[in-house]
């Protein structure tokens, strides 16, 4: 992974001592709270419904055993013992002091982490593919750009007050794991005939209350431009988006408003004009990047699938996880292993300061000291060699992290929701702990297969709900929580926007409607081969909709 | 209100014309944009120092044939979170070639001064009682910087590559 040097951690510790400052000057009243906001927001600290939350980036999701011990111990010094892995590849701290915060940005310094910019009005962490440099189908290891990305992004002091909060996601492989599609610049790598590799750039992706799926502006820019491009994309945002009106206010709604042609011509007028100057990335520092992202050394093996398939047998339990939770590795005899933090009753995506060190250790035995996390709220060991798979599966069991839903019914995203957040209208988490205890029959869940329900406590849908197969959001009538159920989104290559089932349902009969949906799904489908999204993309919303709300839609309150 | 220019604190030197007044007789001015407009040619011809004062929604293009002929053009922050003047600064300076002095009027906070000197503003209206030493804190703040901007400040990627 990649390592600071000294101009990194130079300016990481000068900003560290430049929030010192600003804290203390907000302590002593000579800042006001309207002054300090944008300042404490590019250090990833909000001001939230019961305390301070802080948001600590991890970059593009790649994380060392080292940095997660970090993180454990700030969760212990400074929080209340855990930390929450976000929908952005981050971690948030909810229970944090102010006065503690330049501390705790120190102490991340001294792993090569940071807050900057997780907040605030401008670019912020860049997310990538969980599986980068190990998955078997990518082509192209997507972290050296997002490194390079980042590096341009940070302190960039043209675009520190945009109109709006502004998110890049990268992928090398062509299934999409990185949801590219729904931010406001999605990057796809390819190869040209020659096997070199160019960017197809996304412009316009988003959810919140105006959910677009980005729309290709180009369909090739050498990688060495990259930064340009994405510079003449900023500029145009940074001069002609929307100011007037929050939620009005990110790209996709210039885009729109443009149309995609005349937003790419002014795109190019201003490309054209800084092409090929500061911004063209130099060859040397791409190779300097690039040398930490060479594979480790794997050991040389083979893949051991009959030995596997007769654990498998053996032990349906580690069949079940071996089915759901390990995912193919580029290097023969090795494995990508994703740990859920979705166990049945759990909040999704939380995990304890005394887990994070367990992980860590599991990280360093099994895994060349790395992990991923993934913008589904899990965690990835991405080396393990598949021998020792039974044994690390044993001891995921142990801690609870085994649980063999990745990528099914319950592996569930959720926003923090009203126990947490200023801004939202009803509770997401106990929903999905509903959903999770409903749900608990491995068998049927695997029957099932690939479905992804994803929650949001309000409309700025900061849990996806727009994509999910299943959508749940949390709205407030009257000062009662209702949930407005969603079908058919996907945030995959093949992205699309849910369909709303109908009016929404007080969280008791939530679990209920989801289990009629399913059943209506398994009625339906043409093979167990079918998944939940090809057979409503087949069948239509109409028999789900008779299946949650009977043949005359009965109207509720909401 | 102080006025920082270069690093130092100067005085301002330019008058504002009241609307619908007449052209001064004399001395440097700092009109808004439809005075100049107005008065260009006869201020070309005089030569005595113009400044012109942008508010937030007037893009500088307007000025663009004009930047050999304006010693001055204040930027207008209506607030601190309207960005729009820093990709206005950098267009003036690197677009259409303006070398003059590029103030920051407005809302404009001490905690932002680095980012508007990156993009090429030089002097700076700030509310402060030492304004000297605010903007030496902020600028000094940092030795590196990532990416290349409106200033001379070479950028790490360059650096580590002699």
């Amino acid at each position: 992974m990649y390592r600071y040097d000294e101009f990194d951690h130079q300016l990481v510790t000068e900003r560290v001592e430049q929030f010192r400052k600003q804290v203390d000057r907000r302590l002593a009243g000579k800042l006001t709270e309207d002054q300090f906001k944008p300042l404490r927001l590019m250090n990833g600290l909000y001001l939230q419904l019961h305390a301070y939350m802080l948001r600590v980036n991890v970059p593009y999701g790649v994380l060392s055993a080292r940095q997660l011990r970090k993180l454990a111990d700030i969760a212990r010094r400074y929080d209340r013992g855990y930390g929450h892995f976000t929908t952005r590849q981050n971690i948030q701290y909810n229970w944090v002091s102010l006065a503690d915060t330049p501390d705790i940005l120190a102490d991340l310094a001294t792993v090569e982490m940071n807050a900057m910019q997780s907040s605030g009005n401008c670019v912020r962490n860049i997310t990538a593919d969980p599986f980068a440099g190990r998955a078997r189908d990518e082509i192209e290891d997507p972290r050296v750009w997002c490194e390079l990305i980042r590096q341009y992004s940070i302190l960039n002091p043209e675009f520190a007050y945009l109109p709006r909060k502004f998110k890049i996601a990268v992928t090398g492989a062509p299934n999409d794991r990185a949801a590219v599609g729904v931010h406001d610049i999605g990057l796809r790598m390819h190869h040209d005939a020659d096997g070199r590799p160019g960017f197809e750039v996304l412009v316009g992706g988003g959810q919140g209350r105006t959910p677009v799926i980005g729309k290709t502006i180009r369909d090739w820019i050498e990688p060495e431009e990259i930064l340009a491009y994405i510079e003449a994309i900023l500029r145009v945002y940074n001069l002609h988006g929307r100011r007037d009106n929050l939620y009005k206010a990110r790209i996709k709604i210039l885009v729109n408003a443009l149309g995609i042609d005349k937003f790419r011509e002014m795109v190019d007028a201003e490309w054209e004009a800084i092409r090929g100057q500061g911004l063209t990335v130099p060859e040397a520092e791409q190779a300097r990047i690039a040398q930490y992202f060479r594979p480790p050394a794997w050991a040389s093996l083979r893949d051991i699938d009959a030995e596997l398939e007769l654990q498998a047998t053996a032990d349906p339990a580690f069949g079940a996880w071996l089915n759901s939770n390990v995912s193919a590795h580029k290097a023969p005899g090795y494995a990508i292993v994703s740990l859920s933090l979705k166990a049945p009753g759990r909040e999704p995506g939380d995990l304890s300061a005394d887990k994070m060190d367990a992980v860590a250790t599991l990280a360093d035995l099994y895994s060349l000291g790395e992990l991923r996390v993934t913008h589904r709220q899990n965690l990835v060991l991405p080396d393990v060699r598949q021998a020792d798979l039974k044994e690390l599966f044993r001891e995921l069991v142990s801690l609870e992290l085994a649980t063999p839903n990745i990528g099914l019914l319950t592996d569930m995203i959720a926003c923090p929701g009203l126990d947490y957040c200023a801004l939202a209208n009803a509770r997401s988490i106990p929903v999905a702990q509903d959903i999770s205890r409903h749900f608990t029959a491995v068998d049927k869940l695997q029957e099932i297969g690939a479905l992804s329900i994803n929650i949001s406590g309000c409309m700025n849908a900061c849990g996806h709900h727009h994509v999910g197969n299943i959508g749940i959001l949390g709205v407030d009538k009257k000062g009662k929580e209702f949930f407005q159920i969603t079908l058919g989104g996907a945030s995959d290559q093949n992205a699309t926007l849910g369909d709303r089932l109908g009016p929404g349902l007080p969280q008791a009969e939530v679990p209920g409607a989801i289990e009629a949906i399913v059943d209506t799904y398994l009625a339906q489908r043409e093979s167990e081969q079918e998944t939940f999204l090809a057979t409503y993309r087949r069948v239509g919303i109409d028999p789900f909709k008779t299946a949650v709300y009977g043949e005359e839609p009965v109207r509720r309150v909401a | 209100m102080a006025l920082i220019r270069n690093g130092f604190l100067a005085a301002d030197g330019y008058s504002p014309v009241p609307a619908d007044a007449p052209l001064p007789a004399t001395g440097p001015l700092l009109l808004t944009l439809p005075q100049w407009q107005a008065w260009r040619t006869e201020l070309i011809e005089r030569g005595t120092p113009v400044g012109v004062r942008l508010a937030s929604d007037e893009h500088p293009e307007a000025l663009a044939a004009d930047t050999n002929h304006l010693s001055l053009i204040a930027l207008e922050f209506p607030s601190f979170r309207d960005g729009r003047a820093y990709s206005y600064a950098r267009l003036l300076r690197d677009r259409f070639g303006y070398t003059g002095e590029l103030r920051a009027v407005g809302d404009v906070l001490p905690d932002q001064l680095l980012y508007m000197q990156r993009v090429g503003f030089d002097a700076f209206e700030i509310d402060s009682n030492d304004p000297v030493a605010d903007y030496e804190d902020a600028i000094g703040g940092f030795s590196v910087v990532y990416q290349p901007s409106g200033d001379e400040r070479v950028p790490a990627l360059r650096l580590r590559h002699g």
